[in-house]
């Protein structure tokens, strides 16, 4: 468990004061893979180095099994042992091979070379270098690199992994495996991981809780599913847009206005329940009403389906009512679609009075 | 009137036994002293402005001192270590004061060529401030070392030319006295000759090694 108390950071270069970290309480459950996400100069770095007080907090407490910065030097680097830690630019040495980076922290604690050799060989297996434990850093790819910094993380069997951008030099493909493999550490090692990044794509793969930074704040923290389906700040929506397509497209706008009066287009958004396609099938073969398809954009959040879907209902006016009635009444959000760009959310109490009077 | 073949390959050696032991004894200096120019600045693993403040100075003094005054301004002290201010051995103490500084600079360079975040990983990892200077920051600026060691080692061949002025021999003393002062154009061909051959041999040396430490 990780927890921050009240942590407030200024840096004072030269009688100008930066605050980096401003009063942030948070918590870090053990077993997480929690998430900070903010856009460059969030503090989010900062935040993230406090815990192995690579940054000391200004005031405030984080206490990782008690407050380290309480504790001597000696004691300090002894818990060190116990936080892993992984950069975005690897921080690999390259003057040493993939097997030495690994045994690295090993020897920093003076074990014995047959202890070294044995925990080294097993860690590089679980990432999937074991063959390539005589290879130089600049022999392997980006993607190689990481795997050899997560085995060197873990190499003192911590508790808690800290990824600093872990994935930002990383391209799609290989971020996708990174993030996988750190998904078995969490899951097989039962490591806490806190991963700062600024990709919401992340988040949405692996995170569980999240938090958003902004300005040395946090601004929103919550479980993933919640942030994404009810995002409070602008900051927030902006992340989530860019994982979860949320506007409206441009061929949707043209077509509204060839329209005739027999068609409305509405959105329905999905948090996670009731799922795409039943819904609308079903709507279709109660009402008398067409369903076309326009738009969709539905993805999975921790098993969960999310998203939306952009549909055009065709048919005589009370029944496009009676339909989105029904759809209202699944407990679905929906919106219309109307040509001057705006989303009216659609009044239920609104809708249902209308239906019963038509 | 001609030098002979003896008193080149005399002085050949009292070249070679100059640049050696001041190497040796500079090169001892120049690595402790730009470790310490490293890690005592700010913001740096061993921050301490006091350290930092004396030896940044001192390092600077030398090095403005050119090598042919520094060489009689510190006959005092020579005389107190080796004995006697005259003669081959003599030369190596200014020898030393001489490269030890200035090597401490290149050093120094070499040091902070290494990229932050290796020295951040160290710390993540838990090093004693010790095991980030020998573990991570040596071996990584290991290939440089090589190269600012050569480009030291060029330079003391160098010096060692205006150790005649104290009596310390060498090649160059050898130019000086028997080629400039006894127009013997012949002696000063052969001395520019050896001393070309020596400092192309050492810059050949000193970048195969270089190649060697990066595994080119």
């Amino acid at each position: 468990m990780i927890e921050f108390r009240q942590v407030s950071k200024v840096f004072d270069s030269g009688g100008n004061k930066v605050e980096a970290l401003r009063d942030i309480h948070l918590t870090v459950e053990k077993g997480d893979i929690f998430g900070v996400i903010g856009f460059s100069g969030a503090g989010k770095s900062t935040l993230i180095r406090t815990v192995n007080l690579l940054e000391y907090p200004t005031s405030g407490e984080v206490i990782v099994e008690g407050n380290l910065a309480k504790l001597s030097e000696n004691e300090i680097r002894q818990a060190k042992k116990d936080i892993g830690m992984i950069f975005q630019h690897f921080n690999l040495l390259n003057s040493k091979t993939v097997f030495d980076n690994v045994a690295m922290p090993l020897l920093l604690s003076k074990l014995k070379k047959r202890e070294i050799k044995e925990r080294v060989h097993e860690i590089l297996r679980f990432v999937g270098l074991e063959e390539k434990a005589k290879n130089y850093p600049d022999q392997l790819s980006g993607g190689q690199k990481q795997r050899v910094g997560i085995a060197r993380a873990l190499a003192t069997n911590p508790s808690i992994l800290l990824c600093d951008e872990a994935t930002s030099a990383l391209d799609p493909q290989t971020t996708k495996s990174i993030l996988h493999l750190l998904k078995r550490v969490n899951e097989e090692y039962k490591i806490t991981i806190l991963m700062i990044t600024h990709e919401m794509e992340v988040i949405k793969q692996i995170c569980n809780r999240v938090a958003v930074m902004e300005d040395g704040h946090v601004i929103e923290t919550g479980n993933v599913f919640d942030i994404f389906a009810h995002p409070k700040t602008d900051t927030t929506r902006n992340f989530v847009k860019s994982v979860v397509r949320d506007e409206v497209p441009e061929s949707v706008y043209r077509l509204l206005k060839e329209n005739n009066d027999e068609s409305r287009i509405f959105k329905i958004e999905f948090f996670g329940t009731d799922s795409g396609q039943p819904i609308v099938s079903k709507t279709a073969k109660m009402y008398n009403v067409e369903i076309n398809v326009l738009f969709g954009n539905i993805t999975e959040l921790q098993g969960i389906p999310f998203g939306n879907l952009i549909v055009e209902l065709i048919g005589d006016d009370y029944e496009i009512k009676r339909a989105i009635a029904f759809i209202i009444s699944q407990h679905i959000e929906v919106k219309e679609v109307l040509e001057d760009g705006s989303q009216h959310r659609i009044d239920r109490e609104r809708f249902v009075g209308n239906a019963l009077h038509g | 009137m001609e030098v002979s073949t003896e008193l080149i390959v005399n002085a050949l050696w009292e070249t070679l036994y100059m640049v050696s032991v001041s190497l040796f004894f500079g090169g001892i200096i120049g690595i402790f002293l730009g470790i310490l120019l490293v890690v005592t600045r700010k913001g740096h693993i061993l921050e301490n402005r006091f350290i930092f403040s004396i030896v940044n100075p001192i390092v600077n003094i030398f090095r403005s001192i050119p090598f042919i005054i520094l060489l009689v301004a510190i006959i005092p002290l020579t005389r107190l270590i080796v004995g006697t201010s005259i003669g081959t051995t003599a030369a190596i103490v200014p020898l030393v004061l001489h490269i030890g500084p200035y090597f401490s600079r290149l050093v120094e360079n070499s040091l902070l060529e290494v990229d932050e975040g290796i020295i951040e990983a160290a710390k993540s990892m838990g090093a004693t401030p010790l095991q980030i200077i020998y573990r991570f920051l040596m071996p990584e600026a290991f290939s440089s070392l090589i190269l600012s060691l050569t480009t030291a080692t060029i330079g003391l061949i160098g010096a060692t030319a205006m150790a005649g002025a104290i009596g310390g021999g060498g090649l160059g003393d050898v130019a000086i006295t028997y080629g400039y002062q006894r127009f013997s154009t012949i002696t000063i061909l052969v001395t520019v000759i050896i001393l070309v051959i020596l400092v192309q041999g050492i810059q050949g040396l000193g970048n195969k090694l270089e190649r060697k430490a990066r595994r080119v």
